[in-house]
């Protein structure tokens, strides 16, 4: 006997579990794919209506592909899924072909996102990006981890390079490529022809321009979307709060142990996360200071050596690969924390040995009696911040002082 | 034997050695036999008052012997201790 629509409907609705979006609100993350347990709506209306306005946190399966590409969205079928539509017809018929498909927690949003938007939940547009950038990132956008929400996400972020040398430069490259929006750039140098073996943001015909206008150069070409801010200044104690505090993430490119201490002590204070790498001839080392999360280089070291037990690399050497390759692990770790996926370097040092062709992986702590981040000097900084607010306090009183 | 592995900025003081096979039961024990096998590395690992540089680091296997025995940390047979100064290098100018 032939079925109607609203057989199907009552058929389904009478197989599923189903929830109303009051229920469900509490369980709206920041970043759903970001907590691999935490429950996960799916969204399975049309791309345009996903466009208007959806669950933040959610993933876009539209019902016509979901077949094909839930497996990709939502690879684990354990994953407590809350699925919906803008009405919750299409939904139920969606937490259905799931629960045949193997996802053994899935549950059907009543009333759908017209009902979620109306009773005053929280709702996010996207960001829509242009036919242009969907073809320039499609790429990313194939991938679950990034998508829409990802790229829409690193092209609002700012990055801050301390350096446009041979590190910053494969990892200007790099972050321009994949849609960074802002690419903040901190050097007073110029271009060298000395540089050019390894510093890949500049060409030979900027032989004696800033660095910072030859690396928006590049970076323009490669990608018109990155807006590039050059600091055309040596990072110092008076400046360094400064000119961190717009940016997401600093990649520490420098070669001095002065503007590494400087760097990393503003960078505790204002909670940045900084990703270090440094280089030697056919060695580097990469790691991640997330501030109170891991170490800071302080932790590390507590003291710089004397200059002369620290030769540089203009004294030393470097194969032109080196701060290539370490550069570009910097740039990987940016763009894992501007996404909030996989597991960044904090708390691990890697050592690349490029003769070897080896990757060593050593353990780093926080250091409690660390006089940057330790307990001491974290209570100190606190102390501090306090007598301004109390002014503040007692002029909204109207005390008269 | 255990092995010290020394980084690239020292391997100039250690007869250009990027590991030197060291007979010794502590971790203090094999850094000082070092240093006396290579004395241009003494200043480099030893302060004037007998203890470690605070600019280096140092690591049995992968961990901080700050975090285990320090110098007193015991070595075993194929050990790896892991000489690591703080480096400068960047890769700018």
């Amino acid at each position: 006997m032939p079925k109607s629509y609203a057989d199907i409907l009552r058929e389904v609705r009478g197989q599923i579990r189903e929830v109303t979006p009051t229920q469900v609100a509490p369980l709206v993350a920041d970043r759903g794919l970001a907590d691999p347990s935490a429950p996960l709506f799916v969204d399975v209306r049309e791309r345009y209506e996903w466009e208007e306005g959806h669950i933040p946190g959610a993933v876009h399966v539209p019902r016509g592909h979901l077949e094909a590409q839930v497996e990709f969205a939502v690879p684990d079928r354990a994953r407590p899924l809350i699925v919906y539509c803008a009405g919750g017809w299409r939904s139920a018929l969606a937490a259905k072909v799931l629960g045949e498909m193997g996802y053994t927690d899935v549950v059907n949003m009543e009333g759908g996102f017209q009902v979620w938007k109306s009773a005053g939940l929280p709702w996010v547009k996207p960001t829509v990006l242009s036919a242009d950038q969907k073809r320039r990132y499609s790429r990313h956008l194939l991938i679950p981890e990034v998508g829409l929400e990802g790229q829409s996400r690193l092209l609002g972020s700012k990055v801050l390079l301390i350096g446009a040398g041979g590190l910053g430069s494969p990892a200007a490259l790099y972050l321009a490529a994949a849609g960074v929006g802002t690419i903040g750039i901190v050097d007073f140098d110029v271009v060298d022809e000395s540089n050019l073996q390894r510093q890949v943001v500049h060409t030979t015909d900027r032989i004696g321009v800033k660095k910072t206008e030859s690396a928006a150069a590049s970076i323009r070409a490669l990608n018109p979307d990155v807006r590039v801010v050059g600091h055309d200044e040596m990072l110092t104690e008076e400046n360094v709060e400064r000119l961190i505090a717009d940016y997401d993430v600093i990649l520490d490119g420098t070669d001095t142990f002065e503007t590494r201490y400087t760097l990393n002590d503003a960078a505790v204070g204002l909670g940045k996360t900084v990703i270090h790498a440094s280089v030697f001839r056919f060695e580097g080392q990469l790691t991640v200071f997330t501030p109170f999360e891991g170490p800071c280089y302080r932790c590390l070291y507590p003291t710089p050596p004397p200059p002369e037990l620290a030769p540089g690399c203009s004294v030393a050497g470097v194969l032109g690969v080196v701060p290539g390759i370490m550069g570009l692990l910097q740039a990987n770790e940016v763009l894992k924390v501007l996404l909030g996926i996989g597991d960044t370097l904090a708390g691990r040092l890697l050592i690349f040995d490029a003769l070897d062709g080896t990757f060593r992986e050593l353990r780093l702590r926080r250091d409690p009696a660390c006089p940057t981040c330790g307990e001491t000097a974290t209570a100190a900084r606190e102390a501090a911040a306090t007598p301004a607010a109390v002014p503040a306090v007692e002029a909204a009183a109207g005390v008269d002082r | 034997m255990s092995h010290v592995r020394i980084p690239p900025v020292l391997r100039a003081s250690a007869g250009g050695n990027k590991v030197v096979d060291i007979e010794a039961a502590t971790v203090g024990e094999a850094l000082r036999a070092l240093a006396t096998q290579y004395p241009g590395l003494q200043q480099q690992l030893w302060g004037e008052d007998g203890t470690l540089n605070r600019f280096v680091n140092v690591y049995l296997n992968d961990q901080d012997i700050r975090y285990l025995a320090e110098l007193e940390t015991p070595v075993t047979l194929n050990d790896t201790i892991v000489v690591l100064p703080a480096m400068a290098g960047g890769a700018a100018p």
